[in-house]
């Protein structure tokens, strides 16, 4: 099977949506001549030229609004935010225009946009870029939010947000872009809203998804090897629509749960988790939920102090010890 | 103050003296007695079903903010019936007058109101949000300015299918200083997409009035992005055509855009929770209904032209006032929409489940 970078993968979704449905169009700042800001769109505007992959101005609400009005219309944008946390100056048009319409329209209209683009912390660019606004979005009834962690999900999961109905906030992680991992050819689907067990284990269920995901599979392997405890990774994969059956299953397996995401703890994804698998599995609870986020401050430059704001192997390692002591 | 009447983007239209010509101009030459009397019905069944609405709205029928279009009439219907089968309208939260412009029927829209499922929006939008796409009404937006890039959407959609139409995209004179605004005109110029941006100017952003908000002419901002603009009075419906029509003609034939200003004036205060009377003079209202009361204009000159007769007029208003009676009682009888409700047209996939290819839940408790 062919191995491809995270951002390939992205690429490939998008070259094959691109030639299967004319609607499609790529927009967004410099995903054409500059073949995007992150090289995720390298290659596209010369094999689609200008009218299917479009350089716009750097004016979010503006172009994020345009798509939106266009995609009432039938038309198909996929929209790149250079960062996600650039999400702010178009707010209202993303979460009041694009979240409300079909549902203030008494399902009259619908918005078949996707706007994707990087959501994450790590990269030392300090508070204004480093927002992960997975939280934010999946708040609003009416939208779809996804965080892929790996190259075949990025694909599987990209195509199947392009070919859906509703709004797709789609969360990559620029940490990820140069991750490799074997990618089939050929046209796959990664249905929305199907968690992955992507490490199965006994002792202690992690939930949690994007490169907190990738992260949690590391800290699983040390603590296979150096303290025989053996870790289940759940990846949510899709935040809404969200599978939380499949937590459930591994919770109902394992008996702890621990939920690792890269977001602040105050009304996080990980709080909804917490709350869901309570009220639905209490009884099946050995010792309360435990949860491991992002050091609840602005995201600090300092490139060493912000590797330990975030989570990593250790700290995840360390809270998996706390949680089974 | 230049005053500027066909689209050229160099700004050197021929202001002109005097009053042009407007029942020769073509967009009003080609109407007949009919179209004429038409269009005139459709004032009247605005302002009529606003009236009702306010009774209504007084008797707490209806929740929330009702924004009445009273007074700006000529605009919305003189726009609206030059739209072709491929051009587009989306406006801001005073909606009702194009709603009624494009055709949409007064007993859905009544109940909109009254938030009833048998409303337009099956009683999820309420007065701020009509919508309409079969109409090619595209709502209907209660954030000021946030529809205005959606216009420009709806122009780049249609460039992009290669259709011969274009987007009018209605705002507030209030709306001009948002940022949203200027981002659109950007794009729109930047690009030539088919959209022309209205000013409905009526003079006042809620309670503040234009010289206290915005600097500079409004119209004339389309200069920074080399678009073609104007400016025309709004309460002679036979101008708001003649002017509307070569900008509509220049954005369907060659997609390029402009900004219009139409001066125009509402008799209600900005909802009716305004009690509109800490910045107007009452008298400035009565000076503008006695003198440019847009439905009384028209009906004087089509008396003048024979199109109309004393008996006629009398007809039209009383059948406006009791369609809208109708429309209440239609809006009365309807049932409200349930609880089980709530959480439909929300998702599309939601909404058709077998057709579903997501797993997990949608919805939360």
């Amino acid at each position: 099977m062919p191995v491809l970078q995270y951002r390939e993968a992205i690429r490939q979704a998008l070259a094959e949506e691109l030639t299967r449905d004319p609607n499609v169009v790529v927009l967004g700042e410099e995903v054409a001549q500059f073949h995007g800001a992150y090289k995720v769109t390298e290659g596209l505007l010369e094999k689609f030229g200008p009218k299917r992959i479009v350089d716009t101005p750097i004016s979010e609400a503006g172009f994020v609004g345009m798509g939106i009005g266009a995609s009432m219309l039938g038309v198909r944008p996929v929209i790149e935010l250079m960062f996600w946390s650039f999400y702010s100056v178009a707010f209202d048009q993303i979460l009041n225009n694009a979240a409300n319409v079909r549902y203030m329209s008494g399902g009259q209209i619908n918005c078949p946009i996707v706007i994707r683009g990087p959501a994450n912390g790590g990269t030392n660019v300090g508070a204004t870029h480093s927002h992960t606004t997975e939280n934010v979005l999946a708040h609003h009834p009416g939208v779809k939010v996804v965080v892929p962690s790996t190259p075949y999900d990025a694909k599987g999961l990209l195509k199947s947000a392009i070919r859906d109905n509703d709004p797709v906030f789609f969360l990559e992680n620029t940490m990820l872009y140069g991750d490799k991992g074997e990618v089939p050819a050929d046209d796959y689907l990664v249905p929305l809203g199907k968690a992955d067990v992507k490490r199965e284990g006994t002792d202690l269920t992690i939930v949690s998804y994007g490169r907190a995901a990738i992260q949690s599979l590391a800290a699983a392997n040390l603590l296979q090897q150096e303290h025989n405890i053996s870790v289940e990774v759940v990846d949510l994969r899709s935040i809404r629509p969200l599978d939380i059956d499949t937590v459930l299953a591994s919770v109902r397996k394992t008996h702890r749960l621990l939920v690792v995401e890269e977001q602040k703890p105050f009304c996080g994804v990980g709080a909804q988790i917490a709350y869901m698998v309570q009220s639905e599995a209490f009884d099946e609870l050995d010792g309360p939920i435990a949860r491991l986020c992002t050091i609840d401050a602005p995201a600090i430059y300092s490139p060493p102090v912000e590797a330990e704001q975030l989570p990593n192997p250790q700290r995840i390692l360390r809270a998996v010890i706390e949680a089974l002591d | 103050m230049s005053k500027k009447s066909s689209p050229t983007a160099e700004g050197r239209s021929d202001p002109g003296t005097g009053k042009p010509d407007l029942a020769g101009a073509p967009a009003n030459a080609a109407l007949s007695a009919d179209q004429k009397v038409g269009l005139y019905r459709l004032m009247v069944r605005i302002r009529r079903f606003e009236e009702r609405s306010l009774r209504a709205y007084q008797a707490k029928k209806i929740g929330g903010f009702l924004h009445l279009y009273i007074g700006q009439e000529a605009v919305a219907v003189g726009c609206c019936s030059l739209m072709g089968k491929d051009d587009h309208v989306i406006t801001a939260y005073r909606d009702h007058g194009h709603a009624i412009a494009v055709g949409m029927e007064l007993n859905p829209l009544m109940a909109e109101l009254y938030g009833k499922i048998t409303g337009c929006s099956k009683g999820k939008g309420g007065s701020m949000h009509f919508f309409d796409p079969s109409r090619n009404y595209w709502g209907g937006h209660g954030i000021v300015g946030g529809q205005v890039p959606l216009g420009v959407g709806l122009a780049y959609g249609l460039k992009y299918k290669g259709l011969k139409g274009a987007c009018m995209t209605f705002m507030g004179d209030g709306a001009v200083n948002q940022g949203a605004v200027h981002e659109a005109y950007n794009l729109a110029a930047l690009w030539d997409l088919p959209v022309i941006f209205v000013i409905e100017n009526n003079g006042y952003s809620m309670g503040t009035s234009q010289a206290r908000s915005s600097a500079g002419e409004l119209a004339r901002r389309a200069e920074g992005y080399g678009m073609a603009w104007g400016v025309c009075d709004g309460h002679d419906i036979c101008e708001v055509r003649a002017f509307m029509a070569p900008f509509l003609e220049k954005a369907r034939s060659e997609c390029k855009p402009a900004v219009v200003e139409i001066r125009t004036y509402r008799y209600r205060g900005h909802s009716v929770a305004d009690p509109d009377n800490t910045y107007r003079a009452k008298a400035e209202i009565e000076e503008y209904r006695k003198t440019k009361d847009p439905i009384q204009v028209f009906q004087n000159l089509l008396l003048g032209e024979k199109v109309l007769d004393e008996a006629t007029v009398e007809k039209i208003d009383s059948e406006a006032r009791a369609e809208a009676d109708v429309a209440a009682d239609f809006a009365e009888a309807s049932p409200f929409p349930t609880a089980a409700d709530l959480q439909k047209d929300v998702y599309w996939e939601s909404d058709n489940p077998s057709q579903r290819t997501s797993g997990g839940r949608l919805f939360f408790n």
